[in-house]
């Protein structure tokens, strides 16, 4: 059996779709939280069909559709009908923390709004976690996270000045969770101490926004609109991504004092340069940033990218491969933190999953189940957790309350 | 049972952060965390980022500081010296958590590491915030923002193919490694109060980037493509990974506008839905040619050729060209179609939606005759509110409320820790 974890006897009940909501029950459920989360065929989440898939185009093979689901139990209850609502509420008396993340109005039309679970559940944890807020005349607002990053300002402050914003993808999905997970684990400890259960309203725009602060400031106070600079940093030059050897292979260097400059030149054999007039102070290297930026290229495009980084974080420069994804799981660093962890998922076989940022001295996090697929754990959670009788679960089946790959639309492909 | 004003009033931190960190307590004291940020005697080196107010480079002054350290009283301290370890190992004593970013070893070699701390307090959480972690072959590796944003994966994903990488121009590593270094905590503070028991939490702020790789991490470990930057097209593997290629970024009368082509068809009832309501919209204006016949239930990004995607967009160029970011985002509002425009800071601080819900916040500034505005709360709690409870502190602003009020310093010896340049 697995040692004692952080979270073991905290009940999760996750309503959450896409990637901003499903991250919290994610960290929680390696810390040993049982988190169960509701997919149902009839109206599967959209991550389900968004590639990459394993081997084919199928429902329950998307990387997109596991990634986020370490952990969880997944049932396939259709929580309309009025069979699937009863069993939502049992649900609801056994949970410590309901999340979800439906257009306003749609879970109080389930009747698994934060009042209703508070009458059934007084001290539940509760969080509703959208685009724009549960108020206000975008609530009803829809869409992905990458809408929420353009409007939040991430877009139009990627790229060069002289050329349209690119994309950040989805950024401000990858924000707002982490300030989910501090408030609801504050939370639980808040109601350890008073009794009282807490609702949450996060609006991603608002959780995103708060990363631009500086430049918000800067705008309040100076009037200064933040736009897109490529990598040129205000007062460290060079500062940027240079070429190496190979097929769009980039280290990333950034110089920040005269010191740097000197290990900078000498770990590269350009000790002509520390005392060169164009470039041996700050000022003047951010004044010929440009032909600073060109001598730099010329100095790295014929060497290996590892190697440049080692010789300069050894010399004290701040260096480091632009990695790809597949750097990534070749890098040694994320090898020692043990980063990804491969479980094997019931349709998509062996694939990796993301541990959390930190490591816990004294309570490690345990990545033990792949992502379910729809379905999976019915009888698990229905039966062992719930308490339904095999008669029971069998019913639902038939009266359409458990949903399986039958119901969905258009069959098991994506539509 | 009490009845307690914030989340987590009543605990105490201890911050030793540099802007590796900062962000952390900070948001930790926005829950009601008493935190005390400990600087060098003469003040944090963070405080000479700018931007400044008012452009005065003045450690006084930073705008970056002052949005940092909101929430936090300000001491200052020199813990290389035996009296600054004392003072601090006093405070550690009475403290419910303490954070720091030196690098791996540095408080150790000081006799303030976790395996010491904990003798003194066995309840104290460490966190300890570095670019790549406490062990390991980068450890000792210096981490600037933009480097960790490299090794976190994410700068390869950004920028257009005949250029270099780049990453987001405001940076971001360092707020990530901040953020769940908070959650981290606050996962170590679970358990302490459960088994009185205190750990150290050792944070990577590489990993918190690479949390956020959004598939690229999949389609390397599903079917082997390596995810490369396209400028504003997104780009779609099969899994033969052969691709199609759309544009997000759209240009308007007065700006851009995201909008994303390829999966505007039948993957889900609402997108479909937004895709007619737009077809519609364009019908309307005579700008929707042969793209009002076309059955958007069968769209599927997947199957359909580069050529017909082009042809799509051409026409949605068009029509996305002749209107305003207002206009764009007013349709979107009115009729759920999944576009956005793509806003600056100054239309943030416009934006109809964050106004109604008082997402700006006034942080009175005294010591500067003024009242400043801040963003507010990312997320709203009834009843026990996160908010800002005090502005970012002055250097040393806090030392006679704690030395001596507290900790019982008088007066005299509070002249002679300054003279050794201890306080």
């Amino acid at each position: 059996m697995s040692r004692k974890q952080v979270f073991n006897g905290v009940n999760v009940l996750e309503l959450c779709r896409a990637v901003m909501g499903p991250q919290v029950g994610r960290e929680l459920a390696v810390h040993g939280a049982t988190v169960i989360r509701i997919d149902s065929y009839k109206n599967p989440d959209t991550l389900n069909f968004i590639p990459p898939f394993k081997d084919k185009i199928e429902i329950n093979r998307s990387g997109m559709g596991a990634l986020f689901n370490t952990n969880k139990y997944g049932l396939s209850l259709d929580l309309s009908s009025p069979g699937g609502h009863e069993v939502a509420t049992r649900l609801v008396k056994w949970a410590d923390i309901i999340g979800e993340s439906m257009r306003v109005g749609s879970v109080a039309k389930l009747g698994l709004d934060y009042q209703s679970c508070q009458k059934i559940n007084p001290d539940v944890i509760y969080f509703s976690a959208n685009l724009q807020g549960q108020d206000g005349p975008h609530a009803n607002y829809t869409g992905f996270g990458s809408q929420i990053a353009a409007l939040a300002g991430f877009w139009e402050v990627a790229g060069f000045p002289d050329k349209e914003p690119i994309g950040t993808e989805a950024y401000t999905d990858y924000i707002a969770p982490w300030y989910l997970l501090t408030t609801v684990i504050a939370a639980l400890d808040y109601r350890h101490r008073t009794g009282k259960g807490v609702h949450i309203d996060l609006s991603q725009l608002e959780a995103g926004i708060t990363f631009l602060g500086p430049a918000i400031l800067d705008f309040t106070v100076n009037k200064r609109i933040a736009h897109r600079v490529g990598n040129k940093h205000p007062y460290a030059a060079p500062h940027g991504a240079y070429p190496c050897l190979g097929d769009d292979r980039w280290i990333a260097i950034a110089v920040f004092n005269d010191m740097e400059w000197k290990a900078l030149c000498e770990a590269l054999n350009k000790p002509s340069y520390i005392q060169d007039p164009k470039f041996a102070t700050v000022l003047r290297r951010k004044e010929n940033e440009e032909e600073l930026d060109d001598l730099i290229s010329q100095w790295t495009c014929g060497l290996a990218v590892e190697e440049t980084m080692t010789v300069l974080q050894q010399a004290g420069v701040s260096a480091g491969i632009v990695a790809s994804a597949q750097d990534l799981f070749a890098d040694p660093q994320l090898r020692h933190r043990q980063h990804f962890r491969i479980l094997n998922h019931a349709a998509i076989g062996p694939h990796s999953y993301h541990s959390p940022a930190y490591r816990l001295s004294k309570t490690p996090c345990e990545l033990r189940k792949a992502a379910p697929c729809l379905g999976e754990d019915n009888l698990y959670v229905l039966r062992d957790i719930l308490g339904y009788s095999e008669d029971d679960i069998s019913d639902m089946l038939s009266d359409g309350i458990l949903t399986t790959d039958g119901d969905l639309l258009g069959g098991t492909t994506n539509r | 049972m009490n009845d307690l004003p914030s989340l987590l009033s009543g605990y105490r931190i201890l911050d030793l952060t540099d802007e590796k960190g900062l962000l952390c307590g900070s948001i930790l004291g926005s829950l009601g965390v008493d935190v005390v940020k400990i600087e060098r005697p003469g003040g944090d080196p963070a405080r000479n980022i700018g931007p400044f107010y008012k452009d005065t480079p003045h450690p006084e002054k930073s705008l970056y500081w002052l949005f940092c350290n909101t929430n936090k009283r300000g001491l200052t301290l020199d813990i290389t010296k035996h009296d600054g370890q004392d003072i601090l190992k006093k405070l550690v004593a009475k403290a419910d958590f303490i954070i720091e970013s030196f690098e791996p070893g540095y408080m150790q070699s000081l006799g303030l590491g976790y395996s010491q701390l904990e003798l003194i307090n066995p309840r104290i959480i460490m966190t300890s915030i570095t670019p790549f972690g406490q062990t390991g072959p980068y450890a000792h590796y210096k981490g600037a923002d933009m480097i960790i944003w490299a090794l976190g994966g994410l700068m390869y994903l950004l920028g257009f193919p005949d250029r270099p990488p780049v990453q987001i121009s405001v940076p971001q590593s360092f707020f990530q490694g901040g953020l769940h270094a908070s959650v981290g905590s606050m996962v170590a503070h679970y358990h302490r109060q459960l088994t009185g028991e205190g750990q150290w939490v050792d944070v990577s702020i590489q990993e918190s980037i690479i949390m956020g790789l959004n598939g690229a991490e999949s389609e390397w470990d599903l079917i082997g493509v390596n995810r490369r930057r396209n400028g504003s097209l997104r780009t779609s593997f099969r899994p033969d990974k052969t691709s199609i290629s759309w544009p997000r970024v759209w240009q308007c009368k007065d700006g851009h506008i995201w909008f994303n082509l390829g999966t505007a068809g039948g993957v889900t009832n609402w997108i479909l839905a937004s895709t007619n309501a737009l077809i519609n919209d364009m019908k309307v204006d005579g700008m929707a040619q042969d793209l009002a016949e076309y059955n958007w239930a069968t769209f599927n990004s997947t199957n359909i050729s580069q050529e017909q995607i082009d042809h799509m967009g051409e026409v949605l160029g068009a029509y996305f060209r002749s209107k305003t970011k207002a206009e764009i985002y007013e349709k979107a509002i009115r009729y759920n179609i999944t576009t956005a425009p793509m806003q600056n800071i100054a239309d943030l601080l416009i934006d109809s939606q964050l106004k109604a819900r008082k997402f700006f916040v006034q942080v009175e500034h005294p010591e500067m005759g003024e009242t400043i505005t801040y963003p507010g709360a990312p997320l709203k709690i009834d009843g026990v509110p996160w908010q800002i409870y005090r502005r970012a502190p002055l250097i040393g602003e806090h030392n006679d409320e704690i030395y001596r009020s507290e900790l019982g310093f008088s007066a005299d010896e509070l002249c002679m820790l300054k003279h050794s340049g201890i306080i």
